[in-house]
């Protein structure tokens, strides 16, 4: 299982990553006089990793990450850079590599402080004597003021680090940082490489995958999760009655506060799960034991992390009920489908009939406007309404057609 | 264990004044060593401020004196003492000395619940001075200053002096003797208008009540009041929308539902229901859309959409106003 499996639908972007990582090994190799410098031109010191939502910017940025890393013996042998099994990639992976920096946020935004730090890092020679990779995993989320600390850091490279960016679009980035990277843009990954995916890595049966995949409109863990979790399922099918009740008010303010309290529930469980298990962690590494005094300096740590679980919950639920407001959309995109008698695949497969009783109900005008709600919704939580005025401004919209 | 002290017996060895209202709080003290004071002008009076009471300072505090006077003890905060200071006041409870009176002023609450249990159980006085939460004990409350006073006050009065003061007792009480000491003769509301104007108090639920009813003009006033005395635009938005959103939710209950089960099932007490009940005549489902609508633009507008909150919140007024006259779609 090489590191490339996890990119679905990506054969360019990977076919190009490829090619950089051998060109980085033959830098490496020539630095150390052991082999002639190959073509330097497909390796750059700076790559920015954008594409839809969940089509698997990180996951294409950490293998390319594991792949500069790899000591795979084969490589000698002309193997492609990746194997997923020597040290170099299996630590990447697992994100413990050490010249590997992986920065994300549960939070809103990644401050300049942190930027700066590693700006000073990016200047250091890696420690295993191939490459220095910095990962920004959201890049979108950088302040300004962070984005122009990392702008020093990408303008003076040192020769051996890597900066990989990732973000939603190149718009997301700041100009001067975009124009000093090079631009890798995944395509929304095919349903049925998706459903692919997911048959052979989940285990998922064939049938359930294909509707999975169909549901997730190019979201790759977004078509994990409606393939392996029963709750997020049945939640999304929830979501979906949605259209079928706002024919009267009382069914649009039922269905306003059953969405957003979905969203919440759903954002909790998520957070219950992980928070759970991360606070269990954080005890384990101080070395806690049951019934037995805490450890010094622990509850001033469980604090601090309970602080961010917080946040991030926060963050979680705005986002669950972004979900929700994507498979609505998804939803009246195949009534329109319907409506307007164009072919191709449906989102929503398995609510084919309901989407075949909206679609009569209305016409595509409706349907429109229908939509232009649901945008305007999305825009109204980002603007931070009270989730449940929004989403109810929504719903009779949705009853006005 | 003690007999109980009767309530209206203010030399009783033991006193609690339980609450928060420091108005009352203060009163009940005062009202003690007045009664102390009249009964033996040498009374020593011990007022210990909250934190005042050490470990140690009780006994010599409670030991009797040389010339055997009578004392009076007030503890002030007793919910915040020191452990060990609760232990000896416990101690104390058990043997009570003679000729002093000791008062508590505890906040009642879960905080130092103990103390105030032992104080119970040991037959206390019990003065009750909680916080006074509705505008109809507000009311009562001042007429009852008036009363005592000696004066007489029109209702309308008492409401005018409300408004326009708020909701501290302590301005309230000050104002009534105000009052009395100044105007000779009945006081009514033209009186109170000649010392008092304007309106100390305004909430979004308010402005909220007055929209949904129609009444466009007096919400806008009230609105004005609002944003006057600094409430949060966001809290307007919040009133406005749940007030719109309980008459959508009660005109589309099921209708047969007992009044307790659809209070249940609206998550609202029961006055609140039959409030609601009486705004939602003249609504209509597409009102309730208009409506719902022009408060989320609103609530967007008051977030840092719009460089002018006020006129947004004042279009939402006007909008919700006017959607309680829409009559076309039923709900």
């Amino acid at each position: 299982m090489s590191v490339w499996d996890d990119l679905v639908g990506q054969d360019r972007v990977v076919e190009q990553l490829q090619a950089a990582a051998r060109a980085a090994r033959a830098a490496v190799l020539a630095g150390r006089g052991e082999a002639p410098e190959g073509n330097a031109s497909l390796m750059t010191h700076a790559w920015l990793f954008t594409g839809p939502p969940g089509a698997g910017q990180v996951t294409a940025a950490r293998a390319f990450a594991a792949a500069l890393q790899c000591t795979s013996p084969d490589l000698d042998l002309g193997g492609t850079p990746g194997c997923g099994f020597c040290d170099g990639c299996h630590t990447v992976l697992a994100g413990s590599h050490a010249d590997v920096k992986q920065v994300r946020t549960d939070g809103l935004s990644i401050g300049v402080g942190d930027m700066r730090a590693l700006v000073l890092r990016a200047s250091s020679y890696p420690t295993g004597g191939r490459w220095s990779v910095i990962l920004v995993d959201a890049a979108h989320r950088l302040t300004e003021a962070a984005a122009n600390a990392l702008l020093k850091g990408v303008e003076e490279p040192s020769p051996r680090t890597v900066w990989l960016l990732c973000a939603p679009s190149v718009q997301d980035v700041l100009p001067t940082i975009r124009s000093r990277c090079r631009l890798l843009v995944l395509r929304t990954p095919p349903a049925d490489a998706v459903a692919d995916m997911l048959v052979r890595r989940d285990g998922v049966e064939p049938e359930a995958a294909r509707l999975a995949a169909l549901a997730g409109q190019g979201d790759i863990d977004r078509s994990r999760r409606l393939a392996v979790d029963d709750q997020a399922r049945a939640r999304r099918a929830e979501v979906l009655r949605i259209p079928l009740e706002v024919a009267d008010l009382g069914g649009c303010l039922a269905a306003a506060q059953r969405l957003v309290d979905t969203a919440k529930a759903d954002a909790e469980a998520l957070a219950e799960t992980q928070d759970a298990k991360e606070t269990d962690d954080l005890r384990a590494a101080y070395g806690a034991s049951e019934g037995s005094r805490a450890p010094r300096g622990m509850a001033g740590a469980v604090k601090e992390l309970e602080k961010r679980q917080k946040s991030r919950a926060t963050r979680t639920r705005r986002e669950t009920l972004n979900v929700a407001l994507g498979d609505l959309l998804g939803f009246y995109r195949d009534v329109l489908a319907v409506q307007l008698g164009a072919g191709g695949a449906f989102a929503n497969e398995d609510q084919r009939p309901a989407v075949q009783r909206v679609a009569g109900e209305g016409a595509a005008e409706n349907t429109l406007r229908r939509i232009e709600a649901v945008l305007a919704c999305r825009r109204a939580l980002d603007r931070n309404v009270d989730p449940l005025l929004a989403v109810e401004a929504m719903t009779v919209a949705l009853r006005a057609g | 264990m003690a007999r109980k002290s009767a309530p209206d017996d203010l030399l009783a060895p033991l006193t609690v004044a339980v609450g928060q209202e420091e108005l009352l709080l203060d009163r009940a003290v005062a009202e003690v060593v007045a009664a102390a004071k009249k009964a033996d002008p040498e009374t020593d009076v011990r007022d210990l401020a909250p934190g005042g009471l050490q470990a140690g300072q009780l006994a010599e505090l409670t030991t009797p004196s040389l010339f055997a006077e009578r004392k009076v003890i007030v503890v002030r905060a007793a919910q915040d003492l020191a452990a060990d200071a609760v232990k000896e006041v416990k101690a104390y409870l058990e043997a009570p000395a003679e000729e002093v009176i000791m008062v508590l002023v505890h906040a009642g609450g879960a905080k130092g619940k103990g103390l105030l249990d032992a104080a119970k159980k040991a037959g206390a006085r019990e003065v009750l001075c909680a916080k006074l939460t509705k505008a109809s004990e507000k009311l009562a409350f001042i007429r009852g200053e008036f009363r005592t006073l000696g004066r007489a006050a029109s209702p309308e009065a008492c409401q005018a002096l409300f408004d326009s003061l708020g909701s501290d007792l302590r301005e309230l009480a000050a104002a009534c003797s105000q009052l009395t000491a100044d105007i000779e003769g009945p006081i009514d509301e033209a009186a109170v208008a000649k010392y008092y104007s304007g309106r100390a108090e305004a909430t979004g639920f308010e402005v909220a009540d007055l929209a949904v009813t129609g009444r466009a003009a007096e919400a806008l006033e009230r609105l004005r009041w609002a944003l006057a005395v600094g409430q949060p635009p966001t809290g307007i938005t919040y009133a406005l929308a749940s007030g719109v959103r309980s008459i959508g939710r009660l005109a589309t209950a099921g209708r047969n539902l007992r009044p307790a089960d659809l209070a249940r099932e609206l998550g609202m007490p029961p006055w609140k229901v039959d409030r609601v009940r009486q705004q939602m005549r003249g609504w209509t489902g597409d009102g309730v859309a208009a409506a719902l609508t022009a408060v989320a633009e609103a609530d967007a507008a008051v977030k840092g959409g719009s460089d002018d909150p006020a006129y947004a919140l004042e279009r939402a007024v006007v909008a919700v106003a006017r959607a309680s006259r829409i009559s076309s779609r039923p709900y």
